[in-house]
């Protein structure tokens, strides 16, 4: 499928969400819908450094929270004193620009370590840039910081409809993007890192730059995901932005539904987002949490490759055995008399 | 100027004090990612476990923390040798370590750590041993016995590692498994069996650790979450699985933290280990005393 044809393909897939979610008539669905979506946008951008490339990146929630601060830094610049409030788009853009350019810096500083040192750097980075956050008091600091929401926005009604529209499209666009680098040179040349990075190398892969250009990617899609988040929970926090569940749920998600696709992250992501929104609201919090945690181990033991491994392993299973069968089958007459 | 000369004496010695700390938490991870080459980044929550073992026994039966500890040492052995098994089983056997390997550790850190929260809730706990409140002064030195014992002991454990490492046979093949597993094979030893040896001392060291950390401060289940930079930045700036420079890079960073704290705030401090890390895997990725 050519990439603008699958676009307008999920655009109208996100038409049909939208329109259902606004025929359910409960805002409640606007609000667990924005989490769900919002962890498609993170666990794709995780993907693409993370499965795409085979970097672990533990710092998701760093990205996340640049994203959601530079959001109130804005806030507190322009629309505080001047009333004036950005549109969320530009807001969003921001928010990834700041991400991406730390991304890059990131991927400058850590990627010459492979495997676990990066992905311990990466840890690194995100308690340095919330240090950074907790003391800087512009923003909040650990008090942290509260945004004001408009009540209404026009033609959407409740602001959180506009909300979760601007998520849609963002996941929708993240998805475009994550398949269309799986099916381009770059994506090929991420590949290669993953399988061999010595050998990418020697054979003329510049390793380096197309390492740069993932985290870039990945760190500016997370900020993105990250910019509106302030206008949905009120009230900011440095230790919540940055909290675990965001790094554990953006790797738990693509390692369970699969890494080596844009679709893998995409169903990890709206199965694992959607059960937890069912068991805060029904359980606790703190169970769900529990649930992604053995979710991941188990996966990772059990199904390596994800659910997308699975249903492949399940629709190639039956044909090759057919093969096989038939291979058999051939043989036989000429041995067995 | 006398009143900071005293308090500069006092954060260098105090952080020294804590540096040992630092030293006994790290031993755990410089045995398995120093010389295993296994990133255990659920040890610090291994660490908590521990705090709460203590914690358990110092509340219900009033058992000295360190002694509780080291009564459960050989528990944590096979926890740890057991968690090496599932680990060889699902993953080195099948040469998966680096990312799976990783995300199963990441996974078991969350298991612990809300396991932890559900069934002793987010409370800070403490424990209670003679050498809990008072201090030693010494001139213009003012050290907390709390934070002295703890030191003591863990350059008994550190001490304890380092001749057991370097003079037994298991621990020459300890660390014989981190340069040629083949040459290992061939002396007839196991190597699976030397690295689950290994990995089960390096979580019995949690127990003794976890014990440490919470007679030096309360424990809550996400305590261990700061730990994780500390152990792995003090085990890559010591280089790996050199427990001499497990010692002395721990001390340096309980020293620069300790100074960070009394001059600009303890906010700051988290921010001191992981830019030490930072700088050592940008630097100089062998670390002080490196292989």
């Amino acid at each position: 499928m050519r990439t603008p044809i699958f676009l307008l393909v999920w655009l109208a897939i996100g038409a049909a969400v939208f329109g259902v979610s606004l025929a359910i008539g409960n805002d409640y669905i606007f609000f667990a819908g924005y989490v769900v979506l919002q962890y498609v946008v993170l666990s794709t951008a995780w993907n693409i450094l993370g499965g795409y490339c085979g970097y672990v990146n533990f710092g998701s929630a760093a990205f996340f929270a640049l994203g959601a601060y530079s959001t109130v830094a804005i806030y507190k610049l322009i629309t505080e004193n001047d009333f004036y409030r950005m549109p969320m788009p530009v807001l969003m853009l921001i928010g990834g620009l700041v991400s991406g350019l730390v991304g890059l810096g990131m991927g400058y500083l850590t990627l010459r370590l492979r495997g676990a040192f990066f992905a311990i750097a990466t840890l690194a980075l995100a308690v340095v840039l919330q240090t950074l956050i907790v003391n800087w008091d512009f923003v909040g600091g650990s008090r942290g910081a509260y945004i004001i929401r408009p009540e209404q926005i026009w033609p959407f009604g409740n602001y959180i409809r506009y909300l979760f529209l601007i998520m849609l499209l963002l996941a929708i666009g993240a998805i475009t993007v994550a398949r269309l680098i799986e099916h381009s040179r770059l994506g090929y040349g991420f590949a290669t890192i993953r399988d061999d990075e010595l050998a990418a190398e020697a054979s003329g892969v510049p390793t380096l730059r197309l390492k740069l250009v993932a985290t870039t990617i990945s760190g500016a899609l997370m900020g993105m995901a990250g910019a509106p988040f302030p206008y949905y929970i009120g009230y900011l926090q440095p230790s919540s932005t940055f909290g675990l569940d965001y790094a554990v749920n953006s790797i738990a998600m693509p390692l369970i539904g699969g890494t080596t696709s844009w679709v893998g992250p995409l169903i990890g992501a709206l199965l694992l987002g959607s059960l937890q929104q069912i068991a805060t609201v029904t359980i606790s919090s703190a169970v769900n949490l529990l649930i992604v945690g053995f979710l991941l181990v188990t996966f990772v033991i059990i199904a390596p490759n994800g659910i997308v491994g699975l249903i492949h392993t399940y629709l190639q299973r039956k044909p090759e055995d057919f093969v096989g069968r038939r291979h058999v089958e051939a043989d036989v007459p000429g041995q067995v008399p | 100027m006398i009143f900071s000369f005293d308090l500069l004496i006092n954060a260098i010695v105090s952080g020294i004090l804590i540096g040992g700390f630092y030293a006994a938490v790290t031993s755990g991870v410089s045995l398995s990612f120093g010389i295993l080459d296994i990133v255990n980044i659920a040890h610090p929550a291994f660490i908590i476990l521990g705090s709460y073992v203590a914690y358990a026994a110092n509340s219900s039966l009033g058992i000295d923390p360190i002694i509780a500890a080291i009564v459960m040492m050989p528990a944590f052995y096979v926890l740890g040798a057991g968690v090496y098994q599932v680990y060889y089983a699902s993953f080195e056997k099948r040469g998966q370590e680096s990312l799976r390997g990783l995300a199963f550790f990441f996974g078991l850190l969350f298991i612990t750590e809300v396991s932890l929260v559900l069934y002793f809730g987010v409370d800070y706990r403490y424990v209670d041993a003679p050498y809990i409140g008072p201090s030693w002064h010494f001139g213009i030195l003012d050290i907390p016995m709390r934070i002295l014992v703890p030191f003591l002991v863990s350059m008994l454990l550190m001490a304890a590692l380092q001749i057991f490492l370097t003079r037994t046979f298991i621990g020459r093949a300890i660390m014989a498994v981190a340069q040629d597993q083949l040459a290992l094979r061939l002396m007839a030893v196991d190597p699976i069996k030397i690295k689950r040896i290994a990995f089960g001392i390096s979580i019995a060291t949690a127990s003794l650790a976890g014990a440490f950390l919470i007679i030096i401060q309360p424990v809550e289940p996400s305590v261990g979450r700061e730990y994780i930079g500390r152990v792995f930045a003090i085990c890559v700036l010591g280089g790996m699985g050199s427990l001499p420079g497990t010692v002395i890079a721990a001390m340096l960073l309980g020293v620069v933290e300790s100074l960070t704290s009394t001059f600009y705030g303890p906010s700051w401090a988290p921010a001191v280990s992981f830019g030490f890390l930072l700088l050592t895997l940008a630097v100089r990725p062998a670390g002080l005393l490196g292989r």
